[in-house]
């Protein structure tokens, strides 16, 4: 089998309930390397649910997913070394300042490099707050925290759950720019957002919204 | 297998094992000594158990220097138990925990970190402080070697069982109850050697029997609750 014609993720026929509601069934799509999938769909219409799901976070689901075409139980270590995940909860803590935040994020994820993280938070204006406890951040300040691993990680796929929460509009615009760049250098990007994106005819979007979703 | 490239390469990985389990240890004592209210509860618990006995049962030394060995044990099993529902709670609620779960890094070796930073900040104390409460309690002197031993093994087997709880409570919102029904009837071997070791110590036998069996309830518990743990997280995450 050749690896390379195998898109980066596969899904094939998903299929998800929660609390006796179908979410979505005989879900399929893929997704390559340079592609920026945008899912859509009211709230509750099971985004995030997806996510955690194509995460590797959520086992609660029926139908297969493919990493480079090898099915993702098999191979969960090495997705987790590829994968950048921010999820619902910006997983920084409030009591450590951001510095100490990300550098535990580094510990844990041995594809970060340590040695930038002073730059990255520069990056999302967090210069002069590296020693502040988080929980005296605004909201938007302790989101940027967390996404200022987007700057850190060399990880292929991103997956970002609303990532542009409580973000300021200049700071949403360097951050599409971020999405951008990042699927141009060929990595994979999928989030949610209720923001209008302009990446032009790189984004592909995935509606949620009638239960088996349509590209 | 000697050829130095293959020897270089586990050299590096052992490192970065031990790097990480550090970094883990040390951002949970950090995160601890933060929120030292916390930290304080436990302790301030066991005292109260200690300092409340006396009064409602009766203040005569011969009769608590018999009761002094359980009480104390109890105390600590129970101050222990008071504080395991936080050891995954905030990093389940702001979202760490995730990212702990999504690391490529061995889980085993996180959790394994986390429970010994949990211990650190409660049974490491309880032990210390443990004879002070047993003088409190008129505890006879020959009884406090066997008590800071017995303690000193116990304590780790109940943050290791007891973080199996919490890690397969921690998705609820109400699991404090959950945890002690869980985790009880696994406590009650350790609570029985242990308070029997300072028996044996009281009235002069030899405890080694008993302190053995704490000792292999330790080492049974450092190799196989971890997994236990990482699979429980997994399982609450998922949910």
């Amino acid at each position: 089998m050749c690896l390379l014609s195998e898109p980066l993720l596969r899904v094939e026929k998903l299929f998800c309930e929660r609390d006796d509601r179908v979410l979505f069934e005989d879900l399929s799509f893929s997704v390559n390397g340079g592609e920026v999938l945008q899912i859509e769909g009211p709230n509750g219409s099971g985004k995030t649910t997806l996510l955690r799901i194509l995460s590797g976070l959520s086992r609660n689901y029926e139908g297969e997913i493919y990493w480079r075409g090898e099915a993702l139980a098999d191979v969960r270590d090495q997705f987790h070394r590829s994968l950048l995940y921010f999820g619902h909860q910006p997983g920084v803590k409030g009591t450590l300042s951001p510095l100490e935040n990300l550098s535990w994020y580094a510990a844990m994820h041995p594809s970060v490099d340590s040695e930038r993280i002073l730059e990255a938070l520069e990056r999302v204006g967090l210069r002069g707050y590296e020693d502040v406890p988080c929980h005296t951040l605004s909201a938007g300040q302790h989101r940027r925290v967390s996404l200022a691993r987007l700057y850190l990680s060399d990880a292929p796929l991103w997956i970002l759950d609303e990532p542009f929460t409580a973000i300021d509009k200049k700071g949403v615009a360097a951050k599409e720019a971020l999405i951008l760049r990042h699927a141009q250098a060929g990595g994979t990007v999928i989030l949610t957002t209720h923001h209008e994106m302009a990446l032009g005819e790189r984004i592909r979007r995935l509606d949620l919204s009638n239960g088996a979703g349509t590209l | 297998m000697n050829n130095p490239v293959t020897n270089a390469r586990l050299e590096s990985v052992e490192k970065g094992i031990m790097a990480l389990f550090w970094a883990v240890l040390k951002r949970d004592l950090l995160l601890a000594f933060r929120r030292r209210s916390d930290l304080l509860n436990p302790l301030i618990f066991f005292l109260m158990v200690a300092s409340l006995f006396p009064l409602g049962i009766s203040p005569e030394p011969t009769f608590l220097a018999q009761l002094a060995p359980g009480v104390v044990w109890v105390g600590a099993l129970l101050a222990t138990l008071l504080s395991m529902d936080s050891l995954f709670r905030s990093d389940f609620d702001d979202g760490t925990l995730e990212q702990t779960l999504l690391s490529p890094q061995p889980l085993f070796l996180v959790v394994l970190a986390k429970v010994l930073a949990h211990w650190m900040m409660t049974g490491l104390p309880l032990t210390l402080m443990a004879p002070l409460l047993g003088v409190m309690l008129f505890l006879p002197a020959e009884g406090m070697w066997g008590l800071i031993v017995s303690l000193l093994l116990g304590t780790p087997t109940l943050s290791l069982v007891g973080a199996i709880g919490a890690a397969l409570t921690v998705g609820l919102r109400k699991g404090g109850v959950l945890i002690s029904l869980l985790v009880l009837p696994l406590y009650i071997p350790v609570l029985i050697f242990g308070s029997s070791a300072v028996q044996a110590a009281v009235t002069g036998l030899p405890l080694g029997g008993y302190l053995a069996l704490l000792g292999a309830m330790l080492a049974l518990g450092v190799v196989l609750a971890p997994l236990a743990i990482a699979a429980a997280l997994r399982i609450s995450v998922s949910g």
